[in-house]
């Protein structure tokens, strides 16, 4: 069993979340990045993805993927002509999301170090950086770091003196929330729509340009460095068991004061919330729902989200996820209805429009909402709605549909019976009309 | 030419061709455009269609003082800098929503409106923007504002916010959102970032954590 103790501050790995701090490379230096890096390096490709593995990280993405078995997927001896690529997925997105910001505008050389030392354990021959086209500040700072680091020898031939060489290269897109899926962000970077790819072949066979490439989350890899320092065991020592190490929690909502955190993995919401948020906005019993990993997971209602660990397997036992950690809080003077129809709005915004099921459905999906938001259906209407959720869920190329589908379902799961309300009460004053 | 979103525009008349039909980088933009193509692998220069595109827009934007758009011409050029087909970059450009595919005024005003916003007060910063003659899809008809409602810029724990040009304006009410708006139509600009006493995504009156770290770089690896 891990711990759920308070995080003491010796054992965050952001120690410049906030900006406080200057996120240039002296000042990153000062607070212990590009630590003779070669020295970790010098532990050989196979020793670093094992030290990973016996870490437990697990993707902070979203799907939770353990990160040390991603890297052993990519071949040992790339071809001549096919180099190994990294590609690190900063295409924040994901309605709640807001870590990889604080990490590209305030603890840029963690991610750079990280790079690194990933590019080097996966063999690439170099990183890109895919950055959401709105952090453009983000981009400047995560820019002015690579230009210091090159300066400084820490990239390029010979990087930080380990006798290997590796470039990184940031490259901004411009407005596509798909672009965050892999394959997508591969087909952007080679500057087409953002179309996911169907897999097979994976990107670790068939990548970027055809290429060997494994695509991680930034706070995958900017973790990486203090993991390697401390080693697997003090990472492993937070969380419960298949959940371990530290994490960036993001809070939204009806909170009293929102933040991002680092925090133990498994820590219970209640005392996330209480220790970092300020507590619930009027109080515990105000509390209606919450959404604990983006946009894309389904709804808990308070009675059971209260006490629960805030981990991967912890929230899949809800019947939702931990998926990004973006946890958006709603009290009760919540119009649910209309925060999950809004939620289908935005997947409506943002398919792709490659497949069927997701293009005609997530439009349908929303619009259906919105006719619920309002009552304006009949009570058959759930049903049907509940029926086309599932005949977009898995019959698409990509997790899009999957994602547009689960916030409804959530809703119908949990508060069916405001659905019906206000189905009858539109009804009812119907009829009263009627009569008139 | 005011409206961006609900009237027809034509991309493609014989004005806009007269007017950007000898459109080219400036020699600055040449620099940087070169730069960028250098970043990708040889004969891999489509990828530099993002970069690129962004570029034209925003000298698009120096030439007419407005946050820019991508006009048919200019978007040929681009393909022609690239040696591509102008159909890979016009799916590009219709693509990505940060492109403007027609005119937008000086200040293109994005408001988030997805649900973290949302439940933060979004709509109270739609508010402050229409009583000031912003409305959604249109530019104000002094040139100076484009009012656009977009789905999630990545600030939540920031909410409610909005986009302006390349800044953000985070932590926002009707009146805060309105002293903003003010600002620009004034000729100036408030600081960006959180228009409440707050550090960045930190919590609001001071950090419950790394509290060391608001008084001096702090090194806490001696406590390993």
């Amino acid at each position: 069993m891990g711990t759920t103790t308070p995080l003491a501050d010796k054992d965050r790995i952001f120690t410049n979340l906030y900006g406080f701090q200057s996120p240039d490379l002296k000042a990153a230096q000062a607070r212990g990045d590009w630590d003779n890096t070669a020295a970790l390096m010098a532990r050989g490709q196979d020793g670093i993805i094992d030290e990973i593995k016996a870490s437990g990280l697990r993707g902070r993405g979203g799907a939770g993927f353990p990160t040390g078995m991603k890297w052993s997927f990519m071949p040992k001896e790339p071809k001549p002509g096919k180099p190994n690529f990294l590609v690190i997925n900063a295409d924040e997105s994901e309605p709640g999301s807001c870590k990889d910001r604080e990490i590209l505008r305030h603890d840029p050389h963690k991610l750079l170090e990280g790079a690194l030392i990933a590019g080097f354990a996966m063999r690439a021959r170099a990183a890109y950086i895919y950055v959401r086209g709105e952090f453009l500040q983000e981009t400047d700072v995560l820019r002015a770091a690579v230009a210091q680091a090159y300066a400084a020898g820490l990239l390029g031939t010979n990087a930080a003196s380990s006798g290997f060489d590796f470039d990184v290269f940031v490259h901004r897109g411009a407005g596509a929330y798909i672009c965050g899926e892999e394959t997508a962000m591969l087909e952007s970077l080679e500057g087409k729509k953002g179309f996911p790819r169907l897999k097979p072949p994976f990107p670790a066979g068939a990548g970027l340009y055809g290429c060997p490439t494994t695509v991680n989350n930034v706070e995958s890899i900017a973790v990486v460095p203090t993991i390697l320092r401390r080693g697997a065991a003090w990472f492993a020592s937070f969380g419960n068991p298949k959940n371990e190490g530290t994490k960036l929690f993001q809070i939204s909502g009806h909170v009293n004061t929102p933040c991002v955190v680092e925090e133990s993995m498994s820590i219970p919401f209640r005392e996330l919330i209480d220790r970092h948020a300020g507590g619930i906005r009027g109080g515990w019993d105000n509390l209606l729902a919450v959404i604990p990993g983006g946009s894309s997971v389904p709804l808990v209602p308070a009675a059971e989200i209260m006490d629960a660990p805030m981990d991967f397997d912890g929230l899949k036992a809800l019947g939702s996820g931990l998926g990004t950690a973006a946890v958006i809080v709603m009290d009760k003077s919540t119009d649910i209805v209309r925060a999950i129809s809004r939620i289908s709005y935005f997947y409506k915004h943002e398919s792709c429009g490659q497949c069927t099921p997701c293009r005609e459905g997530t439009g349908w999906m929303w619009r259906t909402m919105e006719r619920l938001r309002t009552g304006d259906a009949d009570p058959g209407t759930i049903d049907r709605l509940i029926d086309v959720t599932k005949q977009v869920e898995g019959h698409t190329i990509c997790a899009l549909g999957d994602a547009a589908a689960w916030p409804i379902q959530g809703l119908v799961r949990h508060f069916r019976p405001e659905l019906e309300r206000r189905i009858a009460e539109r009804e009812g004053g119907a009829m009263m009309e009627a009569a008139e | 030419m005011h409206l961006v979103a609900e009237c027809i525009f034509h991309p493609d008349t014989a004005e806009l061709r007269e007017r950007w039909g000898a459109f080219a980088f400036t020699d600055a933009h040449r620099k940087s455009a070169d730069k960028i193509i250098a970043r990708y692998p040889e004969g891999r220069q489509q990828s530099a269609t993002i970069p690129l595109l962004d570029l034209a827009h925003r000298q698009v934007g120096e030439e007419t003082n407005t946050q820019g758009w991508l006009p048919i011409p200019v978007i040929e050029y681009v393909a022609a800098y690239l040696d591509l087909p102008p159909v890979r970059l016009l799916e590009v450009a219709t693509f990505y929503t940060m492109f403007n595919l027609a005119p937008v005024g000086r200040f293109h005003v994005q408001v988030c409106g997805t649900t973290p916003c949302m439940l933060k007060g979004s709509d109270d910063v739609f508010a402050a923007c229409k009583s000031r003659g912003l409305k959604k899809g249109y530019t104000t008809p002094d040139g100076l504002f484009t009012l656009t409602e977009v789905e999630c810029l990545g600030a939540c724990a920031n909410a409610p916010m909005v986009q302006i040009n390349d800044d953000n304006y985070e932590d926002l009410d009707e009146q805060r959102m309105g002293a903003v708006l003010d600002a620009f139509a004034r000729g100036e600009k408030l600081k960006p970032g959180p228009q409440i006493p707050r550090q960045t995504s930190c919590p609001l009156g001071g950090p419950t954590t790394l509290k060391k770290m608001a008084e001096r770089n702090y090194d806490y690896r001696g406590q390993w």
